[in-house]
């Protein structure tokens, strides 16, 4: 092996086969177009200095958003390959081969989990949550900033393994032995391995962080109790992130062992155990399930009292309920392979804890069910996304109770059973929700409201094209057809694959609404314009700061009385107050160590999967050396002056002087604004 | 301890918060590392008779080579414990000196540990050789890894405290080294008792 290179070589370049090198050709000329468009615009300034740089949540909020769209497309793109392959290979190849096919089905499943739904669950809570307990800022900052460039490198390693070298085909789940360097040789499951690794390290950070947040940095009055059930979500959440991250940290730590010093975790022979590795991996895999969903149900919950324009019914009993699912989450690892053989007493807990965690989550359901009961509601699409969610979830709830039952499980382990149903829990419960959580805080990011008529036909097509593209893979599986199937010669399934890939491309539709929203309402954004930072009259206190918010949120922090505080303070008529003068605001100044963190850790993770070694070491030393620079920092704030404040606060009162009437009046059904007089 | 840094520094409020912010981060850091080293335990005890054929502990363990790294890091928690009373004492030599007597026995250990392997790759039970061998190598050096971080963390301080002095910001990163050089030791007597006692009884 080349000391300087090790196994990299020209031919890890993909000129061996057409589609390999026009994805490579796509990877690349997306990675100039963006510079380019950077360049065009002149951006590189505002680029690094307010944004690559940024400690504010709210900036790392929007570009963890970014990351997940991105890699929504890239992840989707997998998804139309596969169902156009499965749509027209019966008895012939289809135009992928199969070690094409694996890769894409690995890295469909590794980027829609790791670097679509985690980013965009991390960017939703960022920007988010310290809003709503009426926070300056999260505990953390340049950690948060660390777990972004982090998590993006590990996102950048799934990209690049598009252009160098190949993608693991071992599957998202990376299943030892066939994952061992005994029958999978070359780079694709490091690749796996180490963008999993990297990013890993990022969300139990991220998890740490945003729990600090919430126990430590609430507004004073903002107890427990009081907190919006979207805070409630992530604290859980983050608790699932702290002790379920490390399982797979080590799962995959050992893996890279096994494959890169030879030791003996998860190999056949030589006193090595695979089912170690399926239980470490699930024992992180399972809560992971309700790490992506909890906040889901967060934005549901806020998103279902708003625009039904009532108070959250059952409060408490939501908490408990994301409590509970939160212990039991960590119950339930063993259904994902009851068929590994273990005893009948131990299978047949695993299969009643299960079925025992669908108690909690319909306990939710029905509460969003009273929300709505004699709610006036007005079809934002937010709410259209929480509507399709409460259908279609429970549809999916009910077929994972249905796998929960170990005999049941045996028939139908690894078919297109399996895919049907947790495509069905998590499209409507976990994207579903992130969409609507990007409808409805999009005007608190940006100053203006997404267009309305693009995201209901976005919706549309998102909720016809799922039930078409899924409803189908649970009729195939009750045919017998097994997951991951390249090529197929029973006629019986080619109609069902069919309609599915019809269901792909109208969900494919789905997201070029998406983009047509976003194109439509920048172009729009003055018509669009939501100048008092409270454009669904909202009722937690995200709503209470400008949009977009000032950088320290709060020019002086709110004193919460009530659960619904913004809402509660309307009622009373303390909103919009101002003080009598503002103090001096301390926060954390920009830097560039972070992302210099995030690019070395990159570098290292190539260099590691390539067996480079001279350069993994160099990238250690120089992360430990940017750490050790920026833990003898203890310059790393700096102030608002109260001048500068008053400014601030002067610009937004004056906007709220000649704001219009809110949109929400013009709404068929609207009831009203909270007024002091209407408070009983 | 951070109250006494804050009366003797005259810390703001404000600071004094955000040092419990990150003493409090710091301990749930702590909490995710023990489930690693947890599933590190369990991984090793489910290999711990895949011997492959090879040496099992009982021929490979030392009681003497133990026992001496168990005492070097016992004794550098103490005198770890030292430096932290001399901090809350203001006494900026004697940290130094404890800090640099601390360092001095973490070293020790990482030497003991560090011929302990070499001792075994050169018999040829090196991880490769079986589970039960990558199991015993891959818990006992995530532990030597964690303390060879913790020298390094030990050496950053010792300069800060040279060129910062006591200073709340350094105060208060020593208390979280404190954390986590006394977490590291409660791991190791766990690895005593799990692994290098049973293996040679």
């Amino acid at each position: 092996m080349d000391i300087i290179f090790g196994r990299l070589t020209i031919d890890s370049l993909p000129f061996y086969s057409a589609i390999a090198a026009s994805g490579a050709a796509i990877t690349v000329l997306g990675a100039l177009s963006v510079a380019g468009v950077i360049t065009y615009f002149g951006a590189w300034r505002l680029v690094l200095f307010d944004w690559v740089s940024s400690l504010d949540h709210k900036k790392i909020g929007i570009m963890y958003i970014m990351v997940a769209l991105v890699m929504l497309m890239r992840g989707f793109i997998d998804a139309a390959m596969m169902r156009s392959q499965q749509a027209i290979a019966f008895n012939n190849d289809g135009y992928l081969p199969p070690s094409h096919f694996d890769q894409i089905f690995s890295s469909h499943g590794t980027i829609m989990i790791f670097f679509m739904a985690m980013p965009f669950l991390s960017g939703l809570i960022n920007l988010v949550m310290p809003q709503q307990i009426g926070s300056r800022d999260v505990a953390f900052p340049f950690m948060n900033s660390i777990s972004l460039w982090l998590t993006t490198a590990g996102a950048g390693l799934v990209l690049i393994s598009l252009v160098i070298g190949k993608f693991s085909t071992a599957g998202w789940t990376g299943y030892p032995p066939y994952s061992e360097s005994q029958f999978t040789p070359g780079v694709g499951v490091d690749y796996w391995l180490w963008a999993v690794l990297i990013s890993g390290i990022g969300s139990t950070m991220t998890g740490i962080n945003f729990l600090v947040t919430i126990i430590k940095c609430r507004a004073p009055g903002m107890y427990l109790t009081r907190m919006p059930l979207f805070t409630w979500t992530v604290f859980v959440t983050s608790i699932l992130m702290i002790f379920a991250f490390p399982a797979l940290t080590v799962a995959c730590g050992m893996l890279v062992l096994d494959r890169t010093l030879g030791f003996h975790f998860f190999t056949n022979a030589m006193g090595g155990n695979m089912m170690n590795y399926i239980n470490l991996f699930w024992l992180w895999g399972h809560p992971e399930v309700y790490i992506l969903i909890l906040p889901a149900f967060g934005v549901f919950s806020e998103v279902v009292a708003v625009f039904s324009q009532k108070r959250l019914f059952g409060y408490i009993s939501l908490v408990l309920a994301t409590m509970a699912i939160g212990l039991l989450s960590f119950t339930v690892w063993l259904h994902h392979f009851f068929t590994m053989g273990s005893s009948a007493k131990v299978n047949s807990f695993f299969g009643t804890m299960t079925t025992i965690i669908a108690v909690p989550t319909g306990v939710k359901v029905f509460d969003w069910l009273f929300t709505i009961f004699r709610g006036r509601i007005i079809f934002k699409t937010p709410m259209l996304f929480t509507l399709g969610f409460l259908v279609t979830f429970t549809i999916g709830g009910l077929s994972g109770v249905l796998l929960a039952l170990p005999p049941v499980d045996y028939l139908m382990h690894n078919t297109t059973f399996l895919i049907a149903h947790f495509h069905n829990v998590i499209i409507p419960g976990v994207l579903f929700g992130y969409l609507a959580g990007y409808m409805f805080w999009f005007p608190k990011a940006f100053g203006f409201k997404l267009n309305d008529k693009w995201g209901a036909w976005s919706f549309w097509c998102w909720i016809i094209g799922f039930y078409l593209a899924f409803m189908p893979l649970y009729v195939l599986g009750f045919l017998g057809m097994p997951r991951r199937m390249e090529h197929y010669d029973i006629a019986a399934w080619q109609p069902h694959l069919i309609v599915a890939a019809i269901g792909a491309f109208i969900i494919f539709l789905g997201i070029v609404c998406l983009g047509v929203q976003l194109w439509v309402s920048i172009r729009d954004r003055n018509q669009l314009l939501d100048l008092t930072g409270d454009p669904w009259n909202g009722r937690s206190l995200e709503w209470a700061t400008s949009s977009p918010a000032a950088p320290y949120n709060f020019a002086v922090l709110p004193q919460v009385q009530s659960v619904d505080a913004w809402w509660d303070m309307k009622e009373r008529g303390v909103a919009y107050q101002r003080p009598d003068r503002y103090e001096p605001i301390t926060l954390p100044k920009n830097t560039f160590i972070s992302a210099f963190i995030g690019g070395v850790g990159f570098v290292f993770g190539f260099a590691m999967i390539w067996y480079i070694w001279w350069l993994a070491v160099l990238c250690l030393v120089l992360i430990a050396g940017a750490i050790i620079v920026r833990a003898s920092d203890d310059d790393s704030d700096y102030t608002i002056s109260a001048d500068e404040v008053k400014a601030i606060e002067d610009a937004r009162f004056a906007q709220l002087a000649k704001a219009p009437k809110n949109e929400m009046e013009d709404e068929p059904g609207f009831a009203g604004f909270p007024a002091p007089e209407a408070s009983t | 301890m951070t109250a006494e840094a804050a009366a003797m520094t005259g810390i703001s409020p404000r600071d004094a918060e955000r040092y419990e912010e990150k003493e409090f981060g710091f301990w749930l850091y702590l909490m995710s590392d023990a489930i690693i080293f947890s599933l590190l335990f369990a991984t090793y005890l489910v290999m711990v008779g895949n011997t492959a054929g090879g040496p099992t502990g009982k021929e490979l363990f030392s009681i003497e080579r133990a026992s001496g790294e168990t005492l070097a890091l016992l004794l550098s928690s103490t005198t770890f414990g030292l430096a932290a009373v001399a901090l809350s004492a203001a006494d900026r030599s004697k940290v130094l000196i404890w800090l640099a007597v601390t360092f001095l026995l973490g070293a020790c250990f990482i030497f003991l540990e560090i011929g302990e392997f070499r001792g075994m790759i050169a018999q040829g039970a090196g991880p490769e050789r079986s589970g039960f061998l990558s199991g015993f190598f891959t818990l006992v050096g995530t532990h030597g890894l964690h303390v060879s971080v913790g020298l390094l963390w030990i050496l950053v301080m010792i300069g800060q405290v040279l060129f910062k002095g006591l200073t709340a910001p350094v105060a208060s990163r020593l208390m979280r080294l404190g954390l986590f050089w006394h977490f590291l030791d409660i791991i190791w007597v766990v690895i005593f008792s799990v692994v290098y006692l049973p293996g040679l009884l």
